[in-house]
């Protein structure tokens, strides 16, 4: 009887603990949130038409708040930088052409190996890049 | 006894072991501007009397002069990455982890390596076509360090913010800019 249960209790915490990271590959197209959401909480439009200056400040936000910038690219509009602070947080900021006198601004981030998908921290990203350029940062719809 | 007690246990322990994974999400204050940001800001950041582009290449130079790979560089956005591995043993550990051992008889993992890396960001404060020398370009640099031990797990990564060690650098980078100036 005692090790009936006991079994019974090893194997439904071994289901539980392996079900979460079931085949490892699958991660290579995971998300959590919609698309749509995403992008929502990633994207900010800002009104000014100058690129180099929006990633120029870019990167000086990033350090700002601790970054070291690993690569950056001007024609793609791409910045990718990584903070360590006991953790390992890696972000990538795009910057490309909404109209003629929008900027479309988007960062992700991976926190340690899991991505950030919250909200919160984003605005919070947005409003040190708005502080920076003296711009507000647009929700896009 | 046991038997009695796993039905009340198990689902704490499920639970438990459910959420355990999920404890990690980014802290509230790593996308914040702190009241550090701008000290820090002040302490990585310098203006030379020079244009971006000389800037720049003296920054390339003396990051070779300090033994620095150059990874990623973008002239357009005057932007340099770089990095470089090298020993990370110090004699006080390792002093730490005899005496550990001979009286735990366990041996403890010390640091072995680190990989320094350090990004050079150039900002143009002011362009005049007429007269090149009254151009003024300001530089921040900013390192970064990842120490691995002697069981190849990291054991701190780091930003590095020690005052001294950006004196000397932009120490190095203005003798790196009037070697550059003279062609030496």
């Amino acid at each position: 009887m005692n090790n009936k249960c006991l079994i019974v209790f090893v194997l439904i915490v071994s289901i539980f603990t392996f079900a979460s990271c079931a085949p490892s590959n699958k991660q290579v197209l995971a998300t959590s949130e919609s698309q749509v959401k995403l992008r929502s909480i990633q994207t900010r439009a800002f009104d000014t038409n100058d690129k180099n200056k929006m990633l120029r400040t870019v990167i000086a936000t990033l350090q700002d708040l601790g970054f070291i910038i690993d690569k950056a690219d001007l024609n793609l509009g791409t910045v990718s930088a990584t903070k360590l602070d006991r953790y390992n947080l890696r972000v990538t900021v795009t910057v490309k052409e909404r109209s003629e006198s929008q900027l479309l601004v988007r960062a992700n981030a991976q926190y340690n190996i899991k991505p950030v998908e919250d909200p919160e921290p984003y605005q919070q990203f947005f409003n040190s890049l708005s502080k920076a350029i003296f711009l507000t940062a647009q929700q896009v719809d | 006894m046991f038997v009695k007690k796993t039905p009340i246990l198990s689902p704490w322990l499920l639970f438990l072991l459910l959420f355990s994974g999920c404890a990690t999400t980014i802290p509230k204050e790593a996308l914040q501007l702190s009241p550090e940001s701008l000290k820090l800001r002040q302490l990585q950041t310098r203006s030379f009397d020079t244009n971006e582009k000389t800037l720049l290449s003296s920054s390339a130079s003396l990051l070779q002069d300090l033994g620095f790979n150059i990874e990623e560089t973008s002239s357009e956005l005057g932007v340099i990455t770089c990095s470089k591995r090298r020993d990370a043993t110090s004699t006080s550990q390792i002093v730490g982890a005899i005496f550990v051992a001979l009286f735990t008889g366990a041996a403890t993992p010390v640091d072995k390596e680190q990989l320094i890396r350090a990004s050079v960001v150039t900002h143009p404060m002011n362009i005049d076509e007429k007269d090149k020398s009254k151009d003024k370009t300001a530089v921040r640099v900013t390192f970064q360090r990842i120490v691995t031990n002697t069981q190849g797990q990291v054991s701190r990564r780091e930003c590095i913010i020690e005052e001294p060690i950006y004196k000397e650098f932009f120490d190095k980078l203005s003798q790196s800019l009037f070697l550059e100036a003279h062609d030496i």
